[in-house]
């Protein structure tokens, strides 16, 4: 059986930290950071984990297009 | 397999929409609109209309909308979008025209404006993003909002007695003849927002074919304004806001052709 990986590389500065996208993620990949903020003061979303599958699901829920996904087949 | 190995151009399944520009958006965090805004870029790119499309901004939350989608916009007074858009439309026939507005703009000063624009059957897209509050002003009552809502302007929940009945204009819009498509979508979840673009390109797919105006309302949430976190908003609004509301295509001509 194939396994599907995938990776997302999250725009910080860009980000909101309104936690949408940790909602949507349906492998608890996605936190919001915790102690670290962007230069808008806000806390953002970091990638914990190698649970991603590429779904794009938090990139779609995202209202400030801050995520890019990969994905891939082995 | 590592991750740097899997973050290749190849392996891309989704980036940030080549129309949306790297302007930070105004918007509240979990703001609906940026969805919105999004799945438009998307959907022009994607039609290959990027240097033919006039979108038309309102007043409200939305009013800086032609900052970050990379194509022409005209800004109009509060209420007047549709009448712009059907004058850019009748003066360039081949361009994708459409409206974004919002629920103060579409349904409440501009609703003379809107309902006139859908029954001539002007070939442009509405697009309404129903909140039922006036967000940019701080959470004021809207025509939209629902019976019992809590607003600062009414801070018992609307009382129909007093403040009248929610407007459904989307409902209203599907008596017009001069409607081809007009449905209600929302951009909640995954699969919602997969829906509501595919509305949003049947649309203007309609426009472009000169099937008539079309009409769709995008059921979104105000954190901000509803004083809630943004998850909590997706919540409340598929509990209350839904059944004032629903999804689904409440007119639609080519259904059955």
């Amino acid at each position: 059986m194939s396994k599907i990986q995938g990776a997302v590389v999250i725009n910080k500065e860009r980000c909101k930290g309104c936690n949408l996208c940790v909602v949507a993620c349906p492998t608890h990949t996605l936190s919001l950071s915790r102690g670290e903020v962007n230069h808008k003061g806000y806390a953002y979303c970091i990638d914990t984990g190698d649970n991603c599958i590429g779904c794009a699901s938090c990139a779609l829920v995202c209202p400030d297009a801050c995520i890019s996904v990969y994905k891939v087949k082995n | 397999m590592e991750k740097k190995d899997i973050i290749r151009p190849e392996n891309l399944v989704y980036d940030k929409p080549r129309l949306l520009n790297d302007t930070p958006m105004h918007y509240c965090p979990g703001c609906s609109h940026g969805v919105v805004h999004k799945l438009i870029a998307e959907v022009v790119d994607e039609m290959g209309m990027a240097e033919r499309t006039i979108g038309v901004s309102p007043v409200g939350c939305a009013v800086f909308a032609y900052k970050y989608i990379d194509f022409d916009w005209q800004e109009a007074a509060h209420g007047r979008a549709p009448a712009i858009a059907t004058a850019c439309k009748r003066l360039w026939p081949d361009r994708l025209v459409f409206t974004y507005q919002g629920d103060g703009d579409i349904a409440c000063i501009g609703t003379a404006e809107a309902l006139h624009t859908l029954n001539r059957g002007d070939n442009v897209t509405l697009i309404f993003v129903n909140n039922a509050i006036y967000g940019m002003t701080g959470g004021q009552m809207a025509p939209t909002t629902l019976i019992g809502q809590k607003t600062v302007t009414c801070p018992y929940g609307r009382d129909p007695k007093l403040h009248g009945y929610p407007l459904r204009l989307a409902d209203l819009a599907t008596k017009l003849d001069g409607t081809a498509y007009v449905t209600r979508q929302s951009v909640d979840t995954p699969a919602a927002i997969r829906k509501a673009k595919r509305a949003i390109r049947k649309a203007f797919d309609y426009s472009m074919e000169g099937r008539g105006s079309n009409l769709i309302e995008m059921v979104s949430t105000c954190s901000s304004g509803w004083k809630m976190t943004p998850e909590k908003a997706n919540e409340w609004m598929r509990q209350y806001m839904f059944d004032c509301y629903p999804t689904g295509d409440l007119k639609d001509i080519g259904a059955n052709s």
